[in-house]
C-alpha cells in the first residue's frame, strides 16, 4: 500500500517545505509569546529567590518592598533578630534608579547590601558568573550582566562612583531591570541623599529659620543641619527561619508583637504575581490569545489552497474509485505532517531567539508539549474543511476542466 | 525542466527534514530547563592570605583651635584671613576697648594720687618721729611733761599707721591699674599655638557674646584621618598597623600612614568602630579638613592555608559550604570559614583540603542533580 499523502507530499516538497517553515515561524512567535509571560513570572520569582529570604519584614501596612515603597528604621532588625525561629535578619534597600557610566546610563534596580558573610547573608546575590563578592563595605558594586557592565568599571549613582567586583546573572528586579548590588550604608545614602544643590538649599532655609540661629547660642544651628542630614532608614528586613519553624508562626509573631507587616514567600508571590505584573500578564494573555486564533485561520487556509490546488486530481482519484476514507486520510496526513513540520520549526527558531530578546523569555517543556498538542488538534480542524470540499467536488472535474 | 525522479525527491526532502529533525533534539536538550548548567571550577590553593579591613573617613586637624572674646564686645580689627599662617603669640585682632583707655588714665591719676599721698604721710611720720624724740629727750631732763611727750609718741604712731594706710592705697591702685592692663591685653585676640587659620566667621564691628568664635586656627602638622570601620569583620585592628590612605579628590594616589589609635567607644547607631589615622608625611598641598579619604589598613599576614575565593560560596539550607566536584557529579561540602582579605579570597578551617575543586562561577543555581557542563567562562557572560 502506498502513501498518498507521502506520494503528494515528494510530489511537490519544495512547496510543502516553504509552507511549514512560514508556519513554523508564526508558531515560533507564539511560543516566544507564552515564553515572554512565562520570563515575566520567573523575573518575579528569581527576585525573591536571590533575595534569600523566608520572610520579608516591611513597614506597617505597605506591600513593600517590591510593590510599594517601605521604610523602617534600620535598628528594627537587631529586635527582629531576637525573635524566636528567627536565624538570620538583615536590612536591605531597593531602589529602581538610572545607573551612570561614561556617558550612558542603565535603569537598574540598586540594592543595598548589609555587610555580612556572603551566601550566609539574605540579600546577597547567590551565585555569580564573575569576579567576587563584595569585601569592602563602600564603593564596590556587584551587578547583573544584563547591565552590560564589565568586571573593573566605574559607574556612578548618585554622587559616588563603584568599582564593579563581581557580575552575577538572571539578578533582575519584577520588572526585569537589572540588579546592581552595593554596600547598604552606601545604598541608604544613594536613596535618600539630595543632590549638592538641594542640600545647600536646605541649609539656607534652616539658617534663615530665626527659631535655629539664635543670638547667644552659636551651636543651635550647627546641630539642626546636622540631624537633617542623617538617614537611618532601610526598605526591608529580609529574615531566613531556623529549620523546623513554621514561616506563618514566626510572621504573626513578628505581626503582633513588633507591629510591622510581615510577609511570606507564597503571599509575597502573590503580590508579585498577581498585582505587580497582573496587567501585563493579562496583556500578553490576550495577544496570546489572538495569536493562536490568526495561526489556527492561517492553517486553515494554507491546507484549503493545498487541497484546491490539486482538486482536479482528487477529481481523478474519485473517478478511478478510490474511496472517500483514503481521500479523507491523505488529507488529514499532510495536514498533521505540515503541523509536526512547523512545531518543529517553531520550537527551533524559539529556542534560538529566546536568549536574544532584551527581557527573559522562558521556555517552558510543558508549554511546548501542550503547544504541539494544540498545532495538532488546530490542524485536524483545519483539514476537516478542506476533507469537506474534496469529498464533494463532481469526479466529472477531472475531464470536464 | 525535467522533474528530478522520486527518488531523489525523497532523498532532498530528507536532506531536509533530517538536519531539521537533529536540530530540534540539540535544541530541546541543549536549551531552557533541560541543558545542563554551564560551571567554572576552581582548584583550592594553599595560600598565604594577607587580610586587610576598608573604612572610610573625613580629614581633621587634631588640634583645632577656636580664638574669640573671653566677654562681649565688639571686634575693633582683624588682622588675618583664612589660609594665612601665623605664629605663636601673634596678635590677630582687637575687640573694642571702649572706654577702656579712659578708665586706665583715669587709675593711672589714682595711683599718682596715691604716690603723692604715700609721700605726704612719709613726711608726716617723720616729723612726728623727730619730735616724738626731742620730746623724749626734753623729760628725760625734766623740761617737759610727760603728757606731752605722750601725745608726741601718738602722733607718731598716727603717722605710720597714716604711712601703713598711703602705702596700701598706692598698692591697690597699683593692682587696679594692672587689673585693667590685663583686660586691656585680654581684648587682643592671640595666637595660642603656630597654624594655620581655618575660618574667619565674623567681620570687624560685629558684636559678639562672650565665648564666641571669631577664628578657628588649626595645626597642619596634626592632620589626621578619623575613620569609621564596620563593626562586622573589623577584628585586628589595632594601634600602630600600617594604612593606605586614598583622598578623593586625589583618586588613585595614595598616601601611607598609621593607625594612631582605636577609640574605646564604638558607633553604636552605625555599628562601626572608630580610629585614628595619622598620615607619615602630611601631602602638599594640605587636604582640606572634612575631605573624604578611604583608608585601607595591612594586617599581618596569615599562615598558609587552603583558600576559595568567595564567589564560590553557596548556601544550602542552613549551612554555608561550596559544591565540590566529586567523580564528575556534585557534592555540597559544608565549611568552616576563616579569615578573608579585601580581593575575596577567604581562608578555609575545615572542610576543603588544596587540590579539591569546587564550582566557582555557575550560570544558574546548582543542586545535588545538577548536570554541569564546565566551561571556562559562562557564556552570554562578560566579553
Amino acid at each position: 500500500m502506498i502513501s498518498l499523502a507521502g506520494r503528494d507530499i515528494l510530489h511537490a516538497w519544495g512547496k510543502f517545505v516553504f509552507t511549514g517553515l512560514g508556519l513554523g515561524l508564526l508558531i515560533g512567535v507564539t511560543l516566544v509569546m507564552a515564553g515572554v509571560y512565562r520570563g515575566m513570572v520567573d523575573d518575579g520569582k528569581a527576585l525573591l529567590d536571590n533575595s534569600g529570604a523566608d520572610l520579608w519584614v516591611v513597614q506597617k501596612d505597605t506591600l513593600g518592598p517590591y510593590a510599594e515603597s517601605s521604610s523602617l528604621n534600620d535598628d528594627v532588625y537587631r529586635s527582629i533578630r531576637a525573635m524566636p525561629g528567627v536565624a538570620r535578619a538583615a536590612n536591605a534597600t531597593y531602589l529602581t534608579m538610572q545607573v551612570r557610566k561614561g556617558d550612558g546610563d542603565v535603569r537598574a534596580m540598586v540594592v543595598g547590601i548589609a555587610p555580612g558573610q556572603p551566601a550566609s547573608t539574605p540579600g546577597w546575590p547567590p551565585y555569580l558568573v564573575a569576579g567576587r563578592q563584595i569585601t569592602r563595605a563602600h564603593y564596590e558594586a556587584v551587578a547583573d550582566v544584563a547591565s552590560g557592565f564589565a568586571l573593573g568599571d566605574r559607574i556612578a549613582i548618585r554622587r559616588n562612583h563603584y568599582t564593579v567586583v563581581g557580575l552575577t546573572r538572571r539578578m533582575v528586579s519584577s520588572s526585569g531591570d537589572p540588579m546592581i548590588f552595593i554596600p547598604l550604608k552606601d545604598a541608604q545614602e544613594a536613596q535618600f541623599l539630595k543632590d549638592n544643590d538641594a542640600i545647600r538649599q536646605s541649609r539656607r532655609r534652616t539658617a534663615a529659620n530665626p527659631v535655629f540661629s539664635r543670638p547667644g547660642q552659636p551651636g543651635v544651628l550647627e546641630a539642626v543641619i546636622a540631624s537633617q542630614s542623617t538617614n537611618a532608614f532601610v526598605n526591608t528586613v529580609l529574615v531566613r527561619l531556623e529549620p523546623g519553624h513554621a514561616a506563618d508562626a514566626v510572621a504573626d509573631a513578628i505581626r503582633r508583637w513588633k507591629r510591622l507587616t510581615v510577609y511570606t514567600r507564597p503571599q509575597m508571590e502573590d503580590i508579585l504575581v498577581g498585582k505587580l505584573i497582573a496587567t501585563s500578564a493579562r496583556q500578553i494573555g490576550m495577544f496570546l490569545a489572538i495569536l493562536a486564533v490568526v495561526s489556527a485561520a492561517i492553517v486553515a487556509f494554507i491546507i484549503y489552497s493545498l487541497t484546491m490546488d490539486k482538486i482536479r486530481e482528487i477529481a481523478v482519484l474519485k473517478l478511478i474509485g478510490t474511496r472517500n476514507r483514503t481521500i479523507a486520510a491523505m488529507i488529514m496526513q499532510q495536514a498533521l505532517a505540515l503541523g509536526v513540520l512547523g512545531f518543529v520549526v517553531g520550537k527551533i527558531s524559539a529556542s534560538l531567539a529566546a536568549p536574544y530578546f532584551p527581557k527573559y523569555v522562558l521556555l517552558v517543556p510543558l508549554d511546548s508539549i501542550a503547544g504541539f498538542f494544540a498545532v495538532l488538534v488546530i490542524c485536524v480542524l483545519a483539514s476537516l474543511v478542506a476533507i469537506r470540499i474534496a469529498l464533494a467536488v463532481d469526479p466529472a472535474e477531472a475531464i470536464g476542466g | 525542466m525535467k522533474k528530478l525522479p522520486l527518488r531523489n525527491r525523497s532523498l532532498a526532502l530528507l536532506a531536509v527534514i533530517l538536519p531539521l529533525l537533529a536540530l530540534f533534539i540539540y535544541v530541546a536538550l541543549r536549551s531552557g530547563p533541560l541543558a545542563p548548567v554551564a560551571v567554572t571550577l576552581e582548584t583550592v590553593e594553599a595560600q598565604e592570605l594577607r587580610p586587610a579591613l576598608f573604612g572610610i573617613g573625613t580629614v581633621e586637624a587634631r588640634h583645632t583651635y577656636r580664638i574669640g572674646p573671653t566677654v562681649a564686645g565688639r571686634l575693633a580689627r582683624l588682622d588675618v584671613h583664612v589660609g594665612d599662617l601665623v605664629t605663636a603669640g601673634q596678635v590677630l585682632g582687637e575687640m573694642d576697648p571702649v572706654d577702656l583707655d579712659d578708665r586706665l588714665r583715669a587709675q593711672e591719676s589714682v595711683l599718682r594720687g596715691a604716690q603723692a599721698s604715700l609721700r605726704e604721710a612719709e613726711a608726716r611720720r617723720t616729723h612726728a618721729r623727730t619730735q616724738a624724740r626731742r620730746y623724749e629727750q626734753l623729760f628725760a631732763v625734766r623740761s617737759s611733761s610727760e603728757e606731752l611727750m605722750t601725745t608726741k609718741r601718738q602722733e607718731l604712731e598716727i603717722a605710720e599707721a597714716g604711712l601703713a594706710s598711703a602705702r596700701e592705697a598706692l598698692e591697690g591702685a597699683r593692682s587696679s591699674l594692672e587689673g585693667l592692663v590685663a583686660q586691656r591685653t585680654d581684648l587682643r585676640l592671640i595666637a595660642p599655638a603656630d597654624g594655620l587659620v581655618a575660618a574667619r566667621d565674623v567681620e570687624p564691628g560685629t558684636s559678639l557674646a562672650g565665648g564666641s568664635t571669631v577664628l578657628e586656627i588649626i595645626d597642619p602638622a596634626s592632620l589626621w584621618i578619623d575613620v569609621r570601620f564596620d563593626q562586622i569583620g573589623a577584628a585586628g585592628l589595632a594601634a600602630g598597623l600600617p594604612a593606605r590612605i586614598v583622598l578623593r579628590s586625589r583618586d588613585g594616589r595614595s598616601s601611607s600612614g598609621r593607625v594612631l589609635r582605636v577609640e574605646p567607644k564604638a558607633d553604636a547607631v552605625t555599628e562601626e568602630l572608630l580610629a585614628k589615622v595619622r598620615f607619615d608625611a602630611i601631602p602638599q598641598p594640605l587636604p582640606p579638613v572634612g575631605e573624604l579619604a578611604e583608608v585601607t589598613i595591612e594586617l599581618p599576614p596569615l599562615p598558609e592555608a587552603p583558600v576559595i575565593s568567595n564567589a564560590a560560596l553557596r548556601r544550602e539550607g542552613d549551612r554555608i559550604g561550596v559544591w565540590q566536584v566529586v567523580d564528575g557529579g556534585l557534592r555540597f561540602t559544608p565549611l568552616v570559614l576563616g579569615a578573608s582579605d579585601l580581593e575575596g579570597r577567604m581562608q578555609v578551617r575545615e572542610g576543603l583540603e588544596a587540590g579539591d575543586r569546587v564550582v566557582a562561577y555557575s550560570e544558574k543555581p546548582l543542586g545535588a542533580k545538577t548536570r554541569i557542563q564546565v566551561v571556562d567562562r559562562i557564556p552570554g557572560g562578560p566579553r
